[in-house]
């Protein structure tokens, strides 16, 4: 319990320390985040348009779950070297699973009445995938942007191995930062975690149509899994 | 800093006489892995299979009791699923050191935050199983006289059971890459090779290990795919 007490004043002391830290592994996330976005929303918005890719989706999310995070930047030491770049890739190959499966199920789980409605009344293919099927499949959409998100911030932590910066290297600095030091590395990244997941909820409420918030709140109570 | 190996002990031993593939660090050396299974992989597997196991047997108890409460008294969803939530944002490296002060340099500590990721997933599954049982099914049974505790036995689980298994094969999966990170706290699963081997990069040892905790994590999920299958005679013959 002591090393929570000595937490505190640790934080204090060091503050800028870990604010320093905190920068590094937010921009560490947020770049790895808009790579990953650049990659993943594209397929995904082209393979839920045509209804084609099933198999590529559930495959893709199936095995980005089971790759261990540690396991990935450890074979990028040895391919790619210590570093960035090294941790950068290891981030991107975490991210665009999530993106790319919930983008894809989004946009394929549209109902087709609606955008065969929407064909029937002149629409363009572009235009229904960018006035029926994106506004429709938002929320959806936004939970796999949550889901990698809160990966890449977890993951980043554990950069330091790699010598990638971020908060990691004060977690796993017991020598230098003492458990009180640990302790509050680790309070701060949880935090900060939970923030980002909240800044994003956020997000979306401030992008969505008020009709799709408001399926969206009611179909929230009973997530699917 | 734990997990590491202490200074002096060779990560790759045996210098004398080395492959070639050794020697250059090439991607997969398959000689070396097969010399060192034995002494280093194998035993690393069994660790992680019985850390998984263990966390997903304690994690599906929690839930699944959590799940009923929630069932039974609807205003404890809420409360319980922002909790579980909460957990399962918690970066696991951060979750790991937080209770190293608690409960120590152990297995319990591994075990408490594996269990922690488990909860949300395994709750929800649990949870969104009950309710998705039709009303007239529910109703049905209550005609045929069953109480409150056969309707939950004989009608709700069972037909809870896809919705179950889907989740653990979610949780499971996502465990036995957790898992791995569990070596910065105790010596021990697929992630010690991984961390011994950092401080001089082999290619192969961080590819082996890798390698194992994914196919361990699809095996798994085969596992529970077939699991769930046998559970459920009736869904065979419907399709």
């Amino acid at each position: 319990m002591d090393a929570f007490l000595k937490a505190g004043p640790f934080m204090a002391e060091n503050f800028s320390l870990l604010l320093e830290k905190t920068g590094e592994q937010l921009l560490l996330s947020l770049v790895a985040v808009l790579i990953s976005l650049v990659i993943g929303v594209p397929f995904g918005l082209w393979l839920g348009h045509v209804h084609r890719g099933e198999f590529l989706a559930v495959s893709l999310t199936n095995i980005g779950r089971a790759l261990p995070s540690l396991a990935l930047i450890a074979i990028f030491i040895g391919l790619v070297g210590i570093g960035y770049a090294n941790v950068l890739l290891a981030l991107i190959i975490l991210a665009v699973p999530p993106i790319l499966s919930y983008t894809y199920i989004a946009i394929d789980s549209v109902d087709r009445d609606l955008t065969r409605a929407a064909r029937g009344m002149g629409l363009t293919p572009l235009e229904v995938l960018w006035r029926i099927e994106v506004p429709l499949g938002l929320p959806m959409a936004f939970s796999g942007v949550r889901t990698a998100a809160v990966l890449v911030v977890s993951s980043a932590t554990l950069a330091a191995v790699a010598g990638g910066g971020g908060l990691g290297d004060v977690i796993l600095n017991q020598v230098a930062y003492g458990i009180e030091g640990v302790v509050a590395a680790a309070l701060w990244v949880a935090a900060l975690s939970i923030l980002v997941d909240q800044a994003i909820a956020l997000l979306f409420r401030l992008v969505a149509s008020p009709g799709v918030k408001r399926v969206a709140a009611q179909s929230t109570s009973a997530p699917a899994v | 800093m734990s997990g590491f190996a202490p200074a002096g002990d060779p990560v790759i031993p045996d210098y004398g006489d080395v492959s070639q593939c050794v020697a250059n660090n090439d991607l997969f050396c398959a000689d070396w892995f097969a010399a060192q299974w034995p002494e280093v992989f194998q035993p690393a597997l069994l660790e992680h299979i019985l850390m998984t196991v263990l966390a997903i047997a304690i994690g599906f108890v929690i839930s699944f009791l959590a799940a009923v409460l929630a069932y039974r008294k609807r205003w404890l969803t809420a409360p319980i699923g922002v909790t579980a939530t909460i957990l399962y944002t918690l970066p696991p490296l951060a979750l790991f050191q937080l209770l190293v002060p608690l409960t120590g340099l152990t297995l319990l500590t591994v075990e408490i935050a594996l269990v922690c990721f488990t909860l949300v997933i395994l709750f929800r599954a649990v949870l969104s199983g009950l309710t998705g049982v039709p009303e007239d099914v529910k109703r049905s049974a209550r005609g045929m006289g069953m109480d409150q505790g056969q309707i939950l036995r004989r009608i709700e689980l069972p037909l809870a059971i896809p919705s179950i298994i889907s989740g653990l094969r979610i949780a499971t999966v996502l465990t036995v890459s957790i898992a791995t990170i569990a070596a910065f706290v105790v010596d021990s699963g697929l992630g010690s090779p991984i961390l011994k081997a950092i401080s001089s990069p082999f290619n192969t040892q961080f590819i082996g290990a890798g390698a194992l905790a994914v196919l361990l994590a699809f095996a798994l999920d085969a596992l529970l795919t077939l699991l769930g299958k046998a559970l459920t005679p009736w869904t065979k013959a419907r399709s």
